[in-house]
């Protein structure tokens, strides 16, 4: 699947070979029944009947779908930008080599080793109106009605992802920063350049590929998103939080209504394969040829 | 990048194929329950405690008597078996026995001849019919066939009550709908709760619904709709989601409402905790707050009603709504063995006087066996019994929740509807709209 997988063909060709029969088997084929899914009627245990472009029609004249579209597009850029900086702070941070950063980095790493829907549970106990962590210590202002208000239960769902998806985006900066030449940083300092020129003039650009990746993972994984909002709200309250993966598994497997689920679940694959070809762009010819010089 | 991208649209398209990836899974199981139903019957039953125990105690003693009527159980927690369950009969894989809650769900599965008619074999059997519930066969029954055989308890919704606090503020339960709107300022003048809610589950919002509609325009208005014709512009309808709305808007119910779950049983924590005055619930609540709820019920704390009337309005104050009954049916995919054995357990197996005393000893639950009541006497919880038993029987009318009445996507329509009249994001006319286009129609 890989362009050196192509030129070499000749004499390595079917090491290849088990990785494709499991993507065949685990995407293709369930991609293709998916889609002739999403041209039929199904309630998931009866007959499946044909009705041409009846779910799709559905689908796309529902006011759910530009909303569920807007939730997950929301989710995408807010936890963007919730996450790039801080990981790129963090990252710069620990990538010192002094003890303390190597004890801080581990606790730093926690929240990654707990799964979406355990992180959820706690946290929906924790922000609970009136059992939670707000009225036990008796504090005002953490006592709100976090999952019960729209504008409220997006911005925990942000920082829940934030606190749990900005060590492992750390952890891949840090390694990113480690690779720059001291050389660079030792020229620098003698050119009289602070620690924040530094930064911005060193750092930053020779992290672009890096970001490139970070932000592809952040990207993919917010447009997947479903544990996390599934445990802690359900995509309420009123759909603030049905996200298109969410707004899938509700419509095929709660409302039974598979076709129309088929037809969001195509629509969702759409929308990632437009979202990879965006980032490629964006990555440029640039990091192309610093991959093969690697 | 190029590997990038491959794994994530293979990740893509795996979570899309999830309905398909679990059919072939689920029909790979080494003991499936379709291989198992070659040497005899399957049962799946749910988790948790009291009921798991009664529930596999039944099939132990079956088995221990009939070694050549080996019936084979599997237990599930709720949420889970209810998934799997859908799955499993889709694929062809469903155990001998099915357990479920009646209604939309169950005429599902029968419209497309996934369970068996028991009607025949209830003729034959009449004593297994003439010993339970008379209203526990309705949503068991699809086109004026029984495919579902009713078990286990009676769980009609009740109006509970925190005496406590109702003495604090020096009030009684409220009788009528106004007596309850005038309620509320009292408490919230006191800073209590008036009324607790698990408003993220939906169908707790659902009851509140299911009464107001009952006690203002009857049964019939209800039935109407599930019969086809889209009534909810009604003005009894109308009347009624409008009075839910007002009941949010002078904060009836707990702050942040709209965030609490029952499956975590927040709700009834609220009002064993003096935090909230008032809980509508089904009775499957009452042993909740009795081991969760410290002396709350063993003190007297905990008061019970039938939901107050509305002045005015033409549904009996007698009336009641939940669950008639749990029900049990046969696969019609089973082997001819396999349903034997099942009907054999279903005529002098389930439901038996052990597993009866033990629903009413153990969980606090009324069987639905005529005539239980004369067991009640001497018990702990023998008021709360009788009241449970003297609601479910007494009932002119005993409705089923909508959301089991109706099909999975029907429910799923109104879930969603509800939760957004609730959070007042529509108007009793939007809701009323939107429902006319969804179901009856």
């Amino acid at each position: 699947m890989t362009p050196s997988a192509h030129t070499s063909t000749g004499r390595l060709g079917w090491l290849v070979l088990p990785a494709l029969l499991f993507f065949v088997v685990f995407a293709v084929v369930p991609l293709i029944g998916v889609f002739v899914l999403s041209f039929t009627s199904w309630d998931g245990i009866g007959a499946i009947s044909f009705t041409g472009l009846k779910s799709w029609t559905a689908v796309l004249t529902d006011p759910g779908l530009p909303h569920a579209l807007w939730v997950t597009f929301l989710i995408i850029v807010l936890s963007w930008i919730a996450q790039t900086p801080l990981s790129i702070l963090l990252g710069v941070f620990i990538s010192g080599h002094q003890k303390y950063r190597a004890v801080l980095a581990v606790l730093f790493f926690l929240p990654l080793l707990l799964s979406a829907a355990a992180v959820s549970i706690a946290y929906k106990a924790l922000l609970d109106p009136n059992f939670g962590l707000g009225p036990g210590l008796k504090l005002g202002f953490l006592t709100q009605d976090w999952l019960g208000k729209s504008a409220l239960a997006m911005g925990v769902v942000i920082f829940i992802i934030a606190w749990q998806w900005i060590p492992f985006h750390s952890l891949i900066y840090q390694g990113a920063i480690r690779q720059i030449p001291t050389s660079m940083y030792e020229a620098a300092q003698i050119d009289g350049a602070g620690r924040v020129r530094q930064f911005f003039s060193i750092t930053l650009p020779q992290l672009k590929n890096t970001m490139i990746t970070s932000s592809t993972l952040m990207i993919v994984g917010s447009l997947t998103t479903f544990d996390l909002i599934f445990v802690l709200t359900g995509g309420g309250p009123n759909d603030a939080t049905r996200a298109l993966a969410l707004d899938m598994y509700l419509t095929g497997f709660r409302a039974n209504q598979m076709g129309l689920a088929s037809a969001i679940a195509v629509i969702l694959v759409v929308v990632g394969l437009i979202l990879a070809q965006v980032l490629q762009r964006l990555g440029g010819k640039e990091r192309n040829s610093q991959l093969e010089g690697a | 990048m190029d590997h990038n991208r491959t794994s994530r649209r293979s990740f893509i398209a795996l979570a899309t194929a999830t309905p398909l990836v679990a059919t072939v899974l689920a029909s790979c199981g080494d003991s499936g329950p379709g291989a198992a139903s070659s040497d005899g019957a399957t049962d799946w039953i749910l988790t948790g405690a009291p009921k798991e125990k009664i529930r596999q105690t039944a099939v132990d003693d079956w088995n221990k008597a009939h070694s050549d009527q080996k019936i084979t159980t599997s237990a599930f927690q709720n949420d889970a078996y209810k998934a799997k369950i859908k799955t499993a009969i889709g694929a062809g894989q469903a155990p001998t026995i099915i357990f479920g809650w009646g209604g939309g769900t169950l005429r599902n599965y029968a419209e497309s001849k996934l369970v068996d008619d028991l009607t025949p074999w209830l003729t034959e059997n009449p004593d297994v019919k003439s010993r339970l519930f008379d209203a526990a066969f309705a949503a068991g029954t699809v086109d004026d066939k029984v495919y579902g055989l009713p078990t286990e308890t009676v769980q009609p919704l009740v109006f509970f009550y925190n005496k406590k606090l109702f003495k604090q503020i020096n009030a009684e339960p409220p009788t009528t709908w106004d007596e309850l709107m005038a309620l509320v300022p009292k408490f919230n003048a006191a800073n209590i709760a008036p009324i607790s809610l698990g408003g993220q589950s939906r169908w707790t919002n659902m009851m509140w619904l299911e009464m107001l509609f009952d006690r203002i325009g009857g049964p019939e208005l209800f039935e109407s709709i599930y019969n086809g014709t889209p009534n909810w512009t009604d003005p009894s309808a109308i009347d009624a989601l409008t009075k839910v709305q007002d009941l949010v808007k002078a904060d009836g119910f707990i702050k942040g409402f709209a965030s609490i779950t029952a499956d975590s049983n927040a709700d009834q924590a609220l009002l064993y905790t003096d935090k909230a005055a008032m809980m509508l619930h089904g009775t499957w609540t009452y042993g909740g707050m009795k081991t969760d709820g410290g002396d709350f019920v063993s003190s007297g704390n905990l008061g019970y009603v039938n939901f107050p009337a509305v002045t005015g309005g033409k549904g009996d104050p007698t009336n009641t709504f939940g669950n008639p009954a749990q029900y049990v049916s046969i696969s019609s995919k089973a082997t001819q063995k396999a349903k034997d054995i099942a009907l054999a357990f279903f005529k002098s197996g389930l439901l038996q006087d052990k597993e009866a005393e033990a629903y009413i000893t153990e969980a606090g639950e009324v069987p639905i066996v005529k005539g239980i009541d004369s067991k009640f006497s001497g018990m702990d919880d023998e008021e709360w019994l009788k009241f449970t038993y003297d609601l479910a029987t007494n009932a002119p009318s005993f409705a089923q929740s909508w959301d089991q009445a109706l099909s999975p996507t029907e429910a799923e329509t109104l879930l969603d509807n509800i939760e957004k009249l609730f959070g007042l994001a529509i108007t009793p006319q939007e809701f009323a709209a939107n429902m006319n286009a969804a179901i009856g129609s």
